[in-house]
């Protein structure tokens, strides 16, 4: 059905069977992608599907190991991205890359300044700079410094500058995840301006109501495949949802015994816990013994709840209450005191310390919360690494060997077993099977299970709706930074779930 | 355990402190003889050690640092406050006790104030003591009015020259500074705080870690360190000569760490080894002095021998030692690294 009709030109860009390899990770196998003159594509998939991978090959950052990439059908190979870009590939991401302390007409002409007898030639760059950023509706003072322009004005002249260098194509990586709503309004004005002149544009975010307000063709990427390219018209924004997370279309519910809610007495209590520009008020209680699961695209406002829980952000209102007890956490050492823990979606980033060895990874937090003058003395931190490092299965060769050794899978266990040293009673675990293999993904929903047995409250965040169902006793939704609903008992379910993360957009197609 | 210690015996450290001893001794064939005169041992080791104590301490301070990813351009500046304030101190007639501890207090107060740089406003260590090694020489000229302030005082002049237990004092205090320091952090959990927090910052407050209190601790405790340093030099002088007190010595610090093996990306580290740099330092200054070469080659032979131990501190001997071909990198990876 999408090749019926074609409403834009020729292809500009291709890629065919791309294939793109990193040690042992396959990132992209068998992409085909396509971008026409005259049409918006947007480019979407989850964390680790492939679209940056995909992205930089297109753009000269990567060489591909498998496949080939064409550029008005013919085969190119681009050293750099700067050699993409002198062919006629200009691309603009999330942060300006410009210089915010030159001016907006410098800026524009960078590198390629018209010059006379070898001197740039201010005056007629200026002149130059208005006429450009005139035809992208921007009437500003081009002598003026960047740095004094919102955020949106400078992603414009961003734009500009990648369409004046480039002029063929357009890759947008996220440009509109810094920008209100006023200013993604501006931007897209911008983008429908190129389209008409011809441009192929390739554009990536997380956000579906963009998708659909502005792209005509969408391509899906999961787990380094293509899931498939469409056409927005006919498509809901349910159905590529399905996509992004891997739904058949004819998935059904399977009862998993576990969904009956609420057990225990409540552990925790969130009381319109929020902050301005990260997540909307939520109000939560999780029970002893229940696993609350946390369902939502990318950038829904999943990570930043759970940052707020745990004190890593300041929230600027809501109370929170441990055991019916009014307590203050501002800070992760308090949460730490009040029995939580945290299992970060970066593991390498937030959560190991690569060059301490597994046993003091293990015992951190124990010893954090013990204070600087209890010091667990070397049987003790033997004992407690041992104990946890068997109970989890971490397969180190000895427990003094550095973390950074050991795989994926055994690193998150690490991490688990650092919270489950302490004793915890709320504990958040932030996508904990994401790039870690099949064998040890089995194993953390087998621990998840048996932590909720042994009368934790847990709040899962998972991208992985199989998972979810599996083991949430109930499931919240979050959609653009806000709890948009609460699940529970048979509604339970992948196709609920979608349907929920999916609501409003629809109308916006 | 048995290979951990057979791995320390070979560190490059030690090889690098033999080598410098045994070439020491060739030069200058009387460099390990020592004498026992007025109740005190005297000799070119002894001496070695004694010029070496002021670096040591300042090293014992700026290992805890470095240990944290940070590190402390003020500690010469530092250091020349504390001799002044002690110096002018006692000519103005206070009791020598209290100018010591004045000296002491004023050293903590600056690293206090390079901490709060550092944790509370967030600022790059090395910019952050940068503030301090530039202006602190400012205020050590205002506190002595821009001159050397001599003094006569017993106490001082003991810090800086005096022996103790047969020992130079400057090396006594040294030794008794590095072992508390060493128990500091290793009987309680600071060492392994300071060595996350130097790891992974980001980690160590998610795991519950309050890093801006320990970086402040750190810092503190540097300055004291400094403060200790200005004192003996101070004292081993007479005098507070605002303008060279310790004047480059926090180069020569952070050299000790870094010959000790704490890397400057933080993390691991080991305040005896910074010790042994220190030592190493200053035998390569003594065995130029005595063995009669001028003075001009001491600053291209300290290069030689640091880029030397670098070397072989570097993760590419330890795979020529282990005899490991060099496995060819996929170019992605070549990038993405380093």
């Amino acid at each position: 059905m999408q090749t019926a009709t074609t409403d834009a030109g020729a292809p500009v860009l291709q890629a065919r069977g791309i294939g793109k390899v990193f040690g042992q990770h396959r990132a992209l196998d068998g992409v085909d992608f396509e971008a026409r003159a005259g049409e918006v594509h947007a480019l979407l998939g989850e964390n680790g599907a492939g679209k940056s991978t995909l992205i930089k090959i297109l753009t000269g950052a990567y060489q591909p190991d498998e496949g080939e990439v064409l550029l008005n059908g013919a085969p190119v190979a681009f050293r750099d991205p700067l050699q993409a870009q002198a062919q006629g590939i200009g691309t603009v991401y999330q942060e300006v890359n410009l210089l915010p302390n030159r001016s907006v007409a410098e800026n524009l002409f960078l590198g390629h300044q018209p010059t006379r007898f070898g001197l740039i030639r201010k005056s007629v760059i200026e002149a130059r700079a208005r006429e450009v950023l005139a035809t992208y509706g921007l009437e500003i003072d081009v002598r003026a410094e960047l740095g004094s322009y919102s955020v949106a004005i400078q992603q414009i002249v961003a734009i500009a500058r990648a369409v004046e260098l480039s002029g063929k194509v357009l890759v947008l990586d996220e440009p509109t995840a810094s920008l209100d709503r006023n200013e993604v309004q501006r931007m897209f004005d911008v983008v429908e301006r190129l389209k008409k002149r011809g441009l192929a544009i390739i554009f990536i975010t997380h956000f579906l109501d963009q998708v659909f307000a502005l792209s005509d063709r969408v391509t899906i990427l999961r787990n380094g495949r293509k899931v498939g390219t469409e056409r927005l018209q006919d498509v809901t924004a349910t159905d590529v949802v399905r996509m992004m997370l891997g739904k058949d279309l004819a998935f059904e519910h399977h009862p998993t015994g576990i969904n009956e809610g609420p057990t225990g007495p409540v552990r925790v209590e969130f009381n319109g816990l929020g902050k301005a520009g990260r997540v909307a008020p939520f109000s939560l209680k999780l029970h002893e013994g229940e696993v609350v699961g946390v369902a939502g695209l990318l950038g829904s406002g999943r990570t930043e709840m759970a940052r707020l829980m745990f004190g890593v952000d300041l929230p600027d209102s809501g109370q929170v209450s441990v055991d019916g007890k009014p307590t203050t956490i501002r800070n992760p050492a308090q949460a730490v005191a009040a029995g939580f823990g945290f299992c970060p979606e970066d593991r390498k980033l937030d959560g190991i310390f690569g060059d301490l060895s597994v046993r003091e990874n293990i015992i951190i937090a124990l010893q954090a919360k013990l204070g600087w003058f209890r010091a667990l003395n070397r049987d003790e931190q033997d004992e407690i690494a041992g104990q946890y490092a068997e109970a989890l299965d971490i397969r180190a060769a000895n427990h003094d060997m550095p973390v950074k050794l050991l795989s994926g899978g055994n690193q998150q266990k690490v991490i688990l077993a650092r919270w489950l040293a302490i004793d915890p009673s709320f504990l958040i675990l932030d996508e904990p099977t994401r790039g870690i293999d099949v064998g040890a993904h089995a194993e953390i929903v087998r621990t998840i299970n048996r932590l909720r047995e042994d009368g934790l409250a847990l709040l899962v965040i998972s991208s992985e709706l199989d998972e979810v169902v599996a083991y949430s006793n109930r499931i919240v939704v979050m959609r653009d930074r806000e709890l948009v609903a609460e699940l529970s008992g048979e509604d339970i379910a992948p196709a609920v779930i979608v349907k929920a993360i999916a609501e409003n957009n629809t109308g916006a197609a | 355990m048995k290979l951990r210690n057979l791995s320390f015996a070979l560190r490059p450290q030690y090889a690098a402190l033999v080598a410098v001893l045994l070439i020491n001794w060739l030069l200058f064939p009387g460099f390990f003889n020592i004498t026992w005169q007025d109740g005190r041992l005297f000799g070119s080791v002894i001496d070695v050690l004694n010029r070496g104590a002021p670096v040591a301490i300042l090293a014992v301070g700026m290992t805890a640092v470095i240990a944290t990813k940070g590190v402390d351009l003020s500690v010469g500046a530092v250091m020349a406050i504390a001799g002044a304030v002690a110096a002018t101190m006692v000519t103005a007639g206070f009791p020598a006790l209290l100018a010591v501890a004045a000296a002491l207090a004023i050293g903590l107060a600056c690293g206090l104030w390079n901490g709060v740089l550092v944790t509370l406003l967030d600022m790059q260590p090395i910019i952050a003591t940068l503030v301090l090694m530039v202006a602190g020489r400012g205020l050590a000229q205002l506190v002595t009015e821009g001159s050397i302030v001599t003094f006569a005082d017993p106490v001082l002049i003991f810090i800086g020259t005096g022996s103790f237990l047969g020992l130079p004092t400057p090396v006594v205090i040294a030794l008794a500074l590095a072992v508390l320091a060493t128990l500091a952090v290793r009987r309680t959990a600071l060492g392994l705080m300071i060595e996350a927090v130097g790891v992974n910052r980001s980690a160590a407050r998610f795991a519950g870690i309050s890093s801006r209190v320990l970086l402040i601790v750190v810092y503190a405790f540097a300055g004291f360190c400094a403060a200790v340093a200005g004192l003996i030099v101070a004292g081993d002088i007479r005098g507070a000569d605002a303008n060279n007190a310790g004047l480059w010595l926090e180069l020569d610090a952070i050299l000790a760490v870094v010959i000790g093996g704490t890397s400057l990306l933080g993390g691991r580290f080991s305040i005896p080894m910074s010790v042994l740099g220190a030592m190493i330092i200053q035998a390569m200054n003594t065995g130029i002095l005595i063995s009669g070469f001028s003075p001009e080659f001491n600053l291209v032979v300290k290069s030689a021998v640091i880029i030397l131990i670098l070397v072989l501190q570097s993760p590419m001997a330890a795979r020529m030692v282990a005899r490991k071909p060099a496995a060819p990198e996929p170019a992605a990876a070549r990038r993405t690294a380093r």
